[in-house]
């Protein structure tokens, strides 16, 4: 299956093609490269997932790792070596169709969206460079090489966020978003070196196979600050994992990246980049799960608490896309929870496979409520709830998409969200009664706030529009109904015949109680959304303020912000950036231009002696002879 | 029988005179004197050398001849300069040629 | 009694030398000491007919003498006015040239009366025969080993690029 790698390097090309030519290519046909590129790629994608999954990648029934291509790029020693290559194994694929499914809506979509912007080539340029750094950062090879594309994906990310470089707000946010994942990906370097350093691979095959045997032996008996080498090495993971998929405390910087353009928030902020620290929790799984338990376990609680978190936040906030960031904190810290309760193999595999499949079907109807929110803001031209409603009449194509994804994400049968939803539930209700129940109150108010949403946006009093809002252009409502079926569709596929913890197919019934207990939290969430948002009413306020406090709080986010503005400005810059640039300033700069003005004093000093009288030379020239004779005579 | 020691000792006086000369002098044709004055010594040792040491040679006589001719030549050249720095500064004071710094 | 000859105008020449070199460097007046200077180059060409060198005694009296002291004079009276006398001299100067001078003096002296050349004083060295004009015309044009043709159209070429050269420098603008 070696044409997977063209997967890869199509987009590439495309954005060195888009790039290069920016000023030469039309905006048509910048778009029309980079949606062709990607439509290769999606194509091949799907041919690599029907032959991998279908004929084969399943041996003797298990699915094996293929490593379709592979060359190797740096070497080091004689077994530490870095390769650059495309591994194929179920979850890898899987990502693989995601994200191109996505990316190409995603490029279709954009032709509307985004039509008559400046920079519409630079757009897609940018587009392109981000579908190659995510497809190249799924199949790679080996932690490093999937570093490397982490990197990437953050700069294409930090681009596309400040693609409006000429709103300060833009620019901020892709400033902060950069800043605290850069942060977050140095937890994740310095993981990878310890791991590296201990087993002296870096290859995701040899790491994981036997049961991670080979991590498990390097690393044990070493310890730091009471805690083992491994439990350092995958914590600092983690940590990676951590800020590029936005766990709390590391989430600060997603709602912010709103300020991007509405599809690349689709795109990359809510179906793909963000789960790549999910896909690199899942990667690394064996390891986690027996060289460091106890870090599935904080992955857990961080996960639970996360979601129960982000999803109190977006009931309170206002501006559209920004609940959607919220809310996609909250899913995404969904599947890591699934992560976390999983064990291995079969039915205790089961978090794994309920993961994965959140991802799979998450993707999508997140993508189709970012797109639906965009075809609302390029009709209403705001992001703001307040001039919104009633829209209904006006947009029903996006009307009825955007209710699908409502209904998905609540776990509303039969769409997608409710059957990987459940999954989800009944894997944390087997481990940890706990994280089951703020799961499912976390389910509940994800319904309450995605209807809140739905009923701000679509129903309740029509506001003074300036412009007859109307719906948008077919090139941007086909995605959408695209997206709408694969929400409505994806549910069906038995997961877990595909994709398990141990690679070993298997079968996974819905657990109709969980199922029941979810479905009815979710039904209780959206018909008091209804009650209250439906038509307008005094009540959400009544309410409101009987917990003023705790609705400011939501309001600010819980201070989550201005702690880490805290934390930097007034500790870190004052405690510690402030000693060190007096440091360079003046020592190190002072040893500097001492050397300078030292150099400047002492020539000036001996400029004297360039007296430019001839004769001055020849009697010091003579006295130099003279004593150069002498000194022969005497020694 | 005079010794070699004779003659070198003869051309040292003269060779540290004009060295003299030429660091104490400020007319510039006197510095331009003391210089043919050291050409002069050095020529005297050659050919003392040769006389005294390998008189089946003439090394040292062709040296001496070769010399004077180049000190002809650098004469000619010094001189003309001078000349020109008369006319731009109306005297060949030495003090007044420090640009060399430059 | 030759030999005696020989050294009676040996020391009558040093002296000569020794005294009219330091009043050539020390005179005020230019043209004095240019005519000092005549004196030494004239004394010169008289200790090389001592050392049985006459072509060179020769060349000394035509080209020095005859040559370049011309030119000395010519640029004497070309940049002084009548009666002119240099300026009194630095004594700074004086005194750090002295001190050179007899610093450099001394290292050489002792150098040469510690050294001990190997001539083996055989008064046959210095013989009488005078050295053959033959030979002399034969080594400045030969080609062969320790014949100076190439040095000799080297050194007519030097010289005729400084004629030329002076004439550019001097000439009016």
């Amino acid at each position: 299956m070696g044409f997977s790698v063209y997967i890869i390097l199509v987009p590439m090309l495309m954005f060195l093609v888009i790039g290069l030519g920016s000023t030469k290519l039309s905006p048509r046909a910048a778009g029309i490269f980079g949606t062709l590129g990607l439509s290769v790629s999606a194509v091949l994608s799907y041919i690599t997932a029907f032959r991998y999954f279908f004929a084969e990648g399943l041996q003797e029934g298990i699915y094996s790792s293929i490593t379709a291509w592979s060359v190797e790029w740096l070497r080091f020693s004689d077994k530490l070596h870095i390769d650059m290559g495309v591994l194929l194994d179920p979850i890898s694929v899987m990502m693989l169709v995601v994200i191109t499914t996505v990316s190409l809506m995603v490029h279709i979509y954009s032709f509307g969206y985004m039509k008559g912007e400046r920079g519409f080539q630079r757009y897609y340029a940018f587009l392109s460079l981000f579908s190659f750094s995510m497809l190249g950062l799924v199949v790679a090879t080996n932690i490093f090489q999937m570093y490397i594309f982490w990197e990437l994906v953050g700069a294409s990310s930090y681009l596309l966020i400040g693609f409006y470089y000429t709103k300060p707000a833009a620019i901020a946010a892709s400033k902060k978003a950069f800043i605290v994942t850069r942060f977050a990906d140095l937890g994740f370097l310095i993981g990878i070196l310890i791991i590296s350093f201990c087993t002296g691979t870096f290859d995701f095959g040899l790491l994981t196979a036997d049961n991670a045997s080979l991590a498990v032996t390097s690393m044990a008996g070493g310890s730091f600050l009471g805690l083992s080498t491994a439990t350092w090495a995958m914590t600092l993971l983690f940590m990676g994992a951590a800020g590029k998929s936005a766990m709390f405390p590391l989430h600060i910087w997603l709602p912010d990246a709103m300020e991007g353009p509405t599809p690349v928030s689709a795109l990359i902020h809510a179906a793909t980049m963000v789960v790549a620290g999910v896909y690199l929790v899942a990667r690394m799984f064996p390891l986690y799960l027996f060289a460091a338990p106890d870090v599935l376990t904080l992955i857990t609680y961080v996960g639970a608490f996360t979601a129960l978190f982000a999803a109190i936040i977006a009931i309170r906030q206002t501006d559209i896309k920004r609940v959607l960031a919220f809310s996609t904190i909250s899913q995404i810290a969904y599947m890591m929870v699934a992560l976390g309760v999983s064990g291995m193999g079969g039915h205790a595999g089961e978090g794994y496979t309920a993961s994965m499949f959140h991802l799979f079907t998450h993707a999508f109807f997140k993508a189709l409520l970012f797109l639906g929110a965009g075809s609302v803001i390029h009709a209403v031209h705001s992001n703001e709830m307040e001039a919104m409603g009633g829209l209904r009449k006006y947009m029903p194509v996006t009307h009825w998409t955007f209710l699908i994804a409502c209904l998905s994400i609540a776990g509303i049968p039969p769409f997608s969200g409710f059957f990987s939803k459940d999954e989800i539930l009944s894997a944390a209700f087997s481990h940890d009664k706990v994280v089951f129940v703020v799961l499912l109150l976390v389910a509940g108010i994800t319904a309450f706030y995605m209807f809140r949403l739905y009923y701000r946006i679509f129903w309740g009093a029509e506001r003074q529009y300036e412009k007859h809002p109307h719906e948008a252009p077919s090139v941007m409502f086909i995605p959408l109904v695209f997206l709408a079926l694969l929400s409505c569709l994806t549910g069906w596929i038995p997961f877990s015949h595909f994709i398990s913890s141990d690679s070993v197919p298997y079968d996974l019934g819905i657990n109709w109680w969980i199922a029941a207990g979810g479905i009815l939290v979710s039904l209780i969430g959206i018909i008091m959304a209804t009650r209250l948002y439906r038509r307008e009413s005094d009540l959400p306020e009544r309410i409101a303020s009987r917990w003023a406090g705790f609705w400011n709080a939501a309001a600010h986010r819980f201070y989550i912000d201005q702690a880490w503005l805290f934390v930097t400005k007034k500790i870190i810059f004052r405690c510690i950036s402030t000693p060190i640039a007096w440091f360079d300033r003046h020592v190190i700069d002072g040893a500097i231009s001492g050397l300078g003005t030292g150099t400047e004093k002492l020539s000036g000093a001996i400029k004297g002696i360039q007296s430019g009288r001839i004769q001055t030379y020849a009697a010091v020239f003579v006295w130099g002879v003279i004593i150069i004779a002498v000194c022969v005579f005497i020694f | 029988m005079i010794s070699m020691e004779h003659y070198l000792v003869v051309s040292s006086i003269m060779f540290f005179v004009g060295i003299y000369g030429f660091i104490a002098r400020k007319n510039l044709l006197a510095v331009l004197i003391s210089i043919e004055l050291i050409l002069n010594s050095v020529e005297i040792n050659f050919s003392v050398f040769n006389r005294y040491l390998y008189p089946e040679h003439m090394e040292g006589v062709f040296f001496s001849l070769f010399g004077i001719a180049i000190s002809a030549a650098e004469t000619a050249v010094a001189i003309a300069i001078m000349i020109n720095v008369y006319r731009l500064a109306s005297n060949i004071d030495i003090r007044h040629i420090d640009k060399l710094k430059y | 009694m030759e030999g005696i000859a020989q050294i009676v105008i040996f020391y009558i020449l040093a002296v000569a030398i020794v005294a009219c070199s330091i009043m050539a460097v020390t005179s005020r007046r230019i043209f004095r000491a240019a005519v000092y200077l005549l004196v030494v180059l004239l004394c010169t060409a008289g200790l090389y007919l001592l050392l049985n060198y006459h072509f060179l005694a020769v060349v000394q009296l035509s080209v020095y003498a005859g040559g370049i002291l011309i030119l000395f004079i010519f640029a004497i009276l070309l940049t002084s006015a009548k009666g002119d006398r240099t300026e009194p001299h630095d004594k700074r100067r004086v005194v750090s040239g002295v001190l050179t001078a007899l610093a450099g003096l001394g290292i050489t002296s002792w150098a040469t009366v510690k050294h001990q050349f190997l001539y083996g004083n055989n008064p046959t060295v210095l013989g009488d025969h005078e050295t053959n004009m033959k030979v002399v015309g034969e080594t400045l044009m030969g080609t062969g080993k320790y014949e100076y043709l190439l040095s000799f159209e080297a050194l007519s070429i030097l010289l005729l690029i400084c004629a030329v050269g002076g004439i550019l420098i001097a000439r009016k603008r």
